[in-house]
């Protein structure tokens, strides 16, 4: 390689860094915004030592916890629990739930913090995992059969 | 080590190359898309929990990882236009940027068509789905840069510095699902473990993948030969071209 070739890509090499290292720590700078959700635990136990407020809007990211889905029996309200490896914290939420809420499923919340465990949500979105196979091996091979209500009476 | 490359530097030789790969690339794309499309929207199994609408992962998947995948092959064509000050890779780069868009915004659009009875909402601000719309505005910069330009040569090296400085949302794009808590689903098969999709709903994925690369292999050789004529209109060899293709 000529010495302006190799000048030329020492430069450009040393943009590339400077440009990555500059938006590596505007990431990290801004690493706590940049998340969705807090966990359950987070609420909790608080995140970098911080305990989110009472009355604070925010994101929630958890699994339904199996049994603690009650639904109001005259309207569309509706509360659960949330967890990940820590306590639970409880929503509530009077609307339409997506398909994949289900128990188990993980979801993610916005709303209000209205005391320090509890989540008046506005809005409850369902968090898909990455995993993907057809009905009959989930069954085998996790014990669940959740496939959604039209498609097993769209089967003959 | 890399001498042979060294004839595709000069027009002619890179157009007659684009000329041979063309046929063979648009074949194997209609080939696998076809094979591909049928099997994942008609004959792979439905998903335990989403139903049919998993079907979606057959377009979105291999358009998201392509339209990265679009970008590093456009940033590698920058470098070589930079360094080594070759025409042809600024014109390879150029011929790549409206591929690598449309396959972003299709990734986009298939997300938010899924996302909406899947998740609930069309669009959520979260780092996953930021990332690849900054990828679109990306695409598009480069694009317009490169069109701001009368001089081409200008025009490849001030879109090739933006394409180059771009790279770094690539790794961003992949990893956020990782480094930050998103709404969007971590990866299901771009990672080194084993993929997490059962074979039967893995294989059209895979052909898909191939097939999709093939397409934006093919549209790039086609483009790529247009943008050459366009730019060498006044040379010999495309005037004994056209004369040949006149008759």
């Amino acid at each position: 390689m000529n010495p302006r070739r190799k000048q030329r890509l020492a430069v450009i090499g040393a943009v590339c860094l400077l440009v990555a290292g500059a938006i590596g720590l505007m990431l990290y700078a801004l690493n706590d915004s940049i998340d969705l959700f807090y966990t359950p635990s987070e609420i909790i136990e608080g995140k970098d030592g911080k305990l989110p407020q009472v009355g604070q809007r925010l994101r929630i990211g958890g699994m339904v916890v199996p049994g603690t889905v009650s639904r109001d029996s005259e309207s569309l309200a509706v509360s659960f629990d949330l967890v990940d490896i820590g306590p639970a914290v409880t929503v509530t939420y009077s609307g339409i739930l997506p398909d994949l809420f289900r128990e188990g499923q993980g979801i993610v919340a916005t709303g209000v913090l209205m005391t320090d465990n509890t989540i008046k949500a506005q809005e409850v979105l369902a968090k898909h995992d990455e995993e993907y196979m057809p009905p009959e091996l989930a069954e085998k091979m996790k014990g669940i059969k959740h496939v959604k209500p039209e498609n097993i009476g769209g089967q003959q | 080590m890399w001498k042979w490359l060294h004839p595709y530097a000069k027009t002619e030789r890179a157009y007659q190359l684009c000329k041979t790969l063309q046929p063979w690339f648009w074949s194997g794309a209609l080939l696998c898309l076809a094979v591909g499309t049928v099997w994942g929207l008609a004959f792979a199994p439905q998903d335990y929990q989403q139903g049919d609408s998993f079907r979606i992962i057959y377009i979105h998947v291999p358009s998201a990882i392509l339209s990265m995948s679009t970008y590093v092959a456009m940033a590698v064509a920058a470098i070589v236009g930079l360094v080594w000050q070759w025409r042809t890779a600024y014109m390879a780069m150029i011929a790549m940027a409206p591929v690598g868009a449309v396959m972003t915004f299709i990734a986009l659009f298939t997300g938010a068509a899924w996302g909406k009875p899947m998740w609930g909402t069309w669009w959520v601000w979260d780092a996953r789905l930021t990332s690849e719309l900054i990828l679109l505005f990306l695409y598009l910069g480069v694009i317009a840069l490169y069109g701001a330009f009368e001089d081409k040569q200008q025009a490849g090296k001030a879109a090739g510095v933006m394409a180059l400085v771009g790279v770094v949302n690539v790794p961003i794009i992949h990893y956020s699902v990782e480094w930050w808590n998103t709404l969007h689903q971590g990866a299901t098969i771009s990672k080194f473990d084993k993929p997490s999709i059962a074979a039967e709903m893995l294989w059209p994925l895979l052909i898909n993948l191939l097939g999709f690369a093939l397409f934006i292999a093919a549209v790039t050789v086609m483009r790529m030969r247009n943008e050459i004529i366009r730019r060498e209109i006044q040379r010999p060899w495309v005037k004994a071209l056209a004369q040949k293709a006149l008759g």
